[in-house]
């Protein structure tokens, strides 16, 4: 992978190094050249990957103190709250974790979004990054179900209600997963072991997702390939690593007050009350972070066709290398792009304000036009956008905007067309 | 640094969105200062051990409190009853046990570790003599309530007569604070209701407030230790945030870029 041959000094290290080339690995990722232009928006991934060795760390030591039983789940919660030795704190930013993670994920998602780094070579990148996601929102629902609390089992039985859509098998497959004829014990304790097992799954697939960034290499904000390493990137270490840290500092700050100061403000209320399955909860409302697609699902009056709603408008998101025709890279240098995205960004923030409302009145309105507005912008809008757009000229290499002083494109030369590719 | 407010304030437009939405459809509370607000909160040890005999006096005969230990009365950042106090708490219960070595099960006074004690046997002896209502468990009450302890406090104070055109089942009340406004719990507190035995004068507003401080400690128990560890957290945190902003700048020096 890296351009020159690494050979360790010592002999030690050679001889264990010709054996297993982990200094060789460890090498790449220290010299690994990275676009030097990179914006703080950039920063995400490093947050990410310390999201999700928080959520692991602080499930482990919560999985040593759980009971993954109807009867005591509630309780053992309790028990951890109360007497497990700060147990109330491993327990806050697990909790809030999972919000942090999915606020960090979206902007890492839109971040793409905007500077096109989804696009030519690195859609494998991206489409590893979905299934992550995917994997995500799994382990977020499967992890909102273990305290049973009554939105844990509404919640459940709402989801996994959706199964029940598909023709012909839909019941049993309900059934089978349910272990049962309703959300129960068997539920919750096969619940727990997937919501275990997820996390390792999101793991190796961010080794691959990392991987294979480290082929073509960073995007940038230009969204133009490197032309010279030598003047174009630095080392990923220490340029990026004290970078990647100062912003993931101010992220923890953000992550603290909510863990310290309300940490229970992005949860819902009712799942203080133990799960029961006699009275059902006058609003079921996910997650914050699922409310969007919650919204999808409702917006469709049929109960097989909103669930295929709700799933095309992620899987949509991997066809995206292939919908956005453009050869322009960054929003920067597409004015009308530019507009569309914020259209966008909008769109699904309304979404995910009218999916946390009842699916009544004008409330339902608004989903219907945000839920078609949404599928509108990726099927329609980004492939015409690609061909009509006439987009701004694009600087030649990375340094030159930045060697030229300003940030914006007054001192770059004009060209027509881009032919980067 | 531009691109960080602009993050910051992405951030903080978001979760607004999610407060309103959550915000929806609520009536004003009765307000009053909590001492545990804000993030140098701490519990009125005097209005926990004055809310625990609300509790005690009124609230006990039928709602159950049922993760909380008398042990828990005696640890720091709680009402910190004197072990004696809390002894002499828990042993005016009587808690079942046993087997003993006969196979009998027998009561006896209680101890700090055990638990509180139900008013019932169980949620069906509890919803039979409530008409129908279960009174539930306060232990996390305040948590599992939308409007918090603003709710409860107001839902204490919030009786009225029915306005006109409200017909009321037997053993349903009329409280513009409950959802739907119609509750099957009576009022339960009055002028004088219980006598403090620090003097305090137990108005209905004065019993409200410090029995509502009593749910958010049992809520809550480590409310105080979080809001302490939170603030030497945060202020580590922006100090290191600092020293590796400067450190950053003097690493990105070395290239014209600037950072």
């Amino acid at each position: 992978m890296s351009e020159h041959e690494y050979t360790p000094k010592s002999k030690v290290g050679k001889w264990f190094n010709d054996r297993l080339p982990l200094l060789t690995l460890a090498n790449h990722l220290t010299d690994y050249p990275t676009p030097k232009n990179l914006n703080y928006w950039w920063t995400f991934g490093g947050i990410l990957t310390f999201c999700l060795i928080t959520q692991i760390v602080t499930g482990l030591v919560l999985a040593m103190h759980y009971i993954a039983h109807a009867d005591m789940a509630f309780q053992s919660v309790e028990h951890i709250m109360r007497d497990v030795n700060y147990g109330w704190l491993i327990r806050y930013i697990h909790a809030n974790g999972a919000s942090m993670f999915f606020l960090a994920v979206y902007i890492h998602i839109f971040r793409s979004l905007f500077y096109g780094s989804y696009k030519s070579p690195r859609e494998i990148i991206w489409i590893i990054g979905i299934i992550i996601y995917l994997l995500m929102m799994a382990a977020a629902f499967l992890g909102y179900v273990l305290p049973w609390g009554q939105m844990s089992f509404w919640g459940a039985t709402v989801i996994t209600n959706l199964f029940s859509a598909i023709p012909l098998v839909g019941e049993g497959i309900v059934t089978w997963l349910w272990g049962g004829y309703s959300v129960d014990n068997p539920t919750l304790t096969r619940f727990f072991t997937l919501h275990y097992l997820i996390p390792f799954l999101i793991l190796g697939l961010v080794v691959l997702h990392i991987w294979a960034l480290h082929v073509p290499g960073n995007n940038n904000p230009i969204g133009i390939d490197i032309k010279k390493p030598s003047k174009d990137t630095v080392p990923f270490h220490p340029y990026i690593v004290i970078k990647d840290g100062f912003a993931l500092l101010m992220f923890m700050i953000v992550f603290a007050f909510f863990v310290f100061y309300t940490p229970n403000i992005l949860g819902h209320a009712d799942n203080y009350i133990e799960a029961n399955p006699l009275v059902t909860p006058a609003h079921i409302v996910p997650e914050w972070y699922l409310l969007p697609f919650y919204a999808i699902l409702r917006s469709v009056p049929d109960k097989l066709l909103g669930v295929i709603a709700m799933l095309s408008a992620i899987l949509i998101l991997a066809a995206l290398p292939w919908l956005d025709t453009s050869k322009i890279r960054s929003a920067v240098f597409r004015p009308l792009y530019k507009q569309f995205y914020w259209i966008l960004v909008a769109d699904v923030l309304i979404l995910g304000y009218v999916g946390a409302m009842p699916a009544e009145g004008l409330y339902l309105l608004i989903a219907r036009i945000a839920t078609a507005y949404y599928f509108l912008h990726f099927l329609v809008v980004l492939p015409i956008l690609g061909f009509k757009e006439r987009t701004t000229p694009v600087p030649l290499s990375i340094t030159e905007p930045i060697l030229g002083g300003s940030p914006n494109l007054a001192a770059v030369k004009k060209r027509d067309t881009f032919k980067d590719q | 640094m531009k691109n960080f407010f602009r993050i910051s304030f992405l951030i903080a437009l978001f979760f607004g969105f999610q407060f309103n939405s959550n915000a929806a459809e609520k009536v004003e509370y009765l307000k009053t200062d909590w001492s545990f607000k804000g993030p140098f909160g701490k519990f009125d040890r005097a209005a926990l051990q004055r809310g625990y005999q609300v509790y005690q006096e009124v609230c006990s005969s039928c709602h159950s409190m049922k993760y909380l230990s008398y042990r828990n009365l005696v640890e720091e950042g709680g009402p910190e009853f004197s072990v004696e106090q809390a002894k002499a708490i828990a042993a005016s219960f009587e808690v079942k046990d046993g087997p003993n070595a006969d196979g009998e099960m027998f009561m006896r006074p209680g101890r700090l570790s055990d638990k509180f004690v139900m008013p019932y046997e169980n949620e069906k002896a509890a919803q039979a003599a409530n008409g129908g209502a279960y009174p539930p468990d306060m232990t996390v009450l305040v948590k599992a309530r939308g409007g918090g302890v603003d709710y409860i406090y107001s839902l204490l104070q919030g009786y009225e007569d029915p306005p006109a055109g409200v017909t009321l089942d037997e053993g349903v009340y009329y409280n513009k604070y409950m959802y739907g406004n119609k509750i099957k719990m009576s009022n339960q507190l009055s002028d004088g209701l219980v006598e403090y035995s620090d003097g305090t004068n137990a108005s209905v507003q004065q019993m409200a407030k410090d029995v509502t401080t009593f749910l958010m400690w049992t809520a809550e128990p480590h409310l105080e230790t979080r809001h302490k560890m939170g603030f030497k957290a945060i202020v580590y945190l922006i100090i290191l945030t600092v020293l590796v902003y400067f450190s950053m700048k003097r690493i990105w020096s070395r290239i014209e870029t600037k950072v």
